[in-house]
């Protein structure tokens, strides 16, 4: 499993918000360090819990929500 | 027992340039964890005697995701299964060129657009059909598809509409196909496989180990392989997605992924064998020893919805194992 810091890519983790950003459900109902899978892109919006558009390319991705825009990178 | 069979192979295949019998490699297939690395330093002969030292370097993109009608069990982008992967329209021209030249800069040759379908309606015909050429005259690589099932007209099309190589996997043996996939048939997509070199393209057809299917079903799979006659065979190992049927399967032990490895190039000595999707969780720090187990081209970068490790960290290996990159095509 890896850290909250490795995402590859260069791509930042997301910050801290009400849903998980690995498994979409509501913050503190999961442990999001622990569902995370190794080298998957976050998958749902951390505000509102959407799934989010992910584009994976060779040496990049890029999240974002329809609702609240890309994820920082 | 296993340094006389090993020994068997290899004068076979090295001496004798002779493909083994399917019996054989099942006999290959069980000797024991301490007989592997001589298995894998086989497999590496065997490769740079039928192949050469070059690796073949690739970037693929996912032109289209998820939304699939088809009920592969393995994947994410079944619109059958509830996966975290959202459906996304056909990206438009300019992200698809973005990311062939990202793919070029990294050194690779070839350029894959998959999509996620489970065959090409005529709208997604017309638009591969414009993307290839301007893919490959703008960033100067040779350009492969992904888009599933074809009729014997859409094969020819592709094929003179500039795709260098067409992939379509078989991803498991014809015996097991059943367990994995209920919405088409093996045959499907051995027909198109056929189609696919009938009309002149290069023929990708990839693997997908660790879905419970047996040692005997990968031997068969090989057997499978040679009468399709691929030029190049990814291997992927199951990377389990959450939400799909496999998603609470195991992944395959390393040493386990090396020995299918050297064995899928014992049986298929010419072919381009690549390291494709899985290797980075299944592999972990052991890597490098697929490349020295018979692998001779790899997926650079990340997958098709999921990541892979650092462009800079396979290219930082391939350097330190002295093998240069290069295009390669099948040996015959």
């Amino acid at each position: 499993m890896g850290s909250e810091t490795d995402l590859p890519g260069g791509v930042s983790p997301p910050a801290e918000g009400a849903f998980c950003c690995w498994c979409g459900r509501s913050a503190g109902s999961c442990d999001g360090a622990a569902c995370r899978r190794a080298l998957d892109p976050p998958r749902f919006c951390p505000v509102c819990g959407r799934r989010l558009r992910v584009l994976v390319t060779p040496s990049g991705m890029t999240a974002s929500c329809g609702e609240h825009g890309p994820l920082a990178e | 027992m296993s340094r006389t069979l090993i020994a068997e192979a290899g004068e076979q295949l090295l001496d004798r340039r002779e493909q083994l019998t399917l019996d054989q490699l099942a006999a290959l297939a069980e000797v024991p964890d301490t007989s592997i690395p001589s298995l894998t330093a086989l497999a590496h002969e065997v490769r740079l005697a039928w192949c050469g030292p070059e690796v073949e370097v690739e970037g693929i993109l996912s032109a289209k995701t998820g939304g699939c009608p088809e009920d592969c069990h393995f994947c994410s982008q079944s619109s059958r299964f509830e996966t975290p992967v959202l459906a996304t329209p056909f990206l438009d021209a300019d992200e698809v060129l973005r990311a062939a030249e990202e793919t070029a800069r990294l050194g690779a040759s070839e350029f894959c657009i998959v999509l996620a379908v489970r065959g090409p309606d005529e709208r997604t015909m017309r638009r591969i059909l414009e993307l290839v050429p301007l893919v490959r005259d703008r960033v100067g690589i040779n350009v492969a598809v992904s888009a599933g099932i074809l009729t014997d007209d859409q094969a020819r099309r592709f094929a003179e509409g500039g795709v260098h190589r067409y992939n379509h996997n078989l991803e498991t043996a014809r015996s097991y196909f059943p367990q994995i996939v209920t919405t088409h048939s093996f045959e499907e997509r051995f027909e198109t496989c056929r189609l696919v070199r009938e009309h002149g393209m290069e023929l990708c057809c990839g693997v997908l180990l660790g879905m419970g299917e047996t040692p005997a079903q990968r031997i068969e799979l090989i057997g499978q392989l040679r009468e399709v006659e691929p030029a190049e065979v990814p291997v992927n190992f199951l990377n389990p997605r959450p939400g799909t049927p496999l998603g609470d399967r195991p992944l395959v032990e390393p040493l386990e992924a090396l020995r299918w490895i050297a064995l899928f190039r014992l049986g298929l000595p010419s072919v381009i064998l690549r390291y494709a999707g899985g290797r980075e969780v299944t592999l972990r720090e052991l890597q490098a020893l697929g490349l020295t187990s018979g692998i001779n081209a790899l997926i650079v970068g990340n997958y098709l919805t999921t990541l892979g490790r650092s462009p800079e960290a396979d290219l930082q290996m391939l350097e330190d194992l002295r093998m240069p990159i290069g295009a390669l095509s099948k040996v015959l």
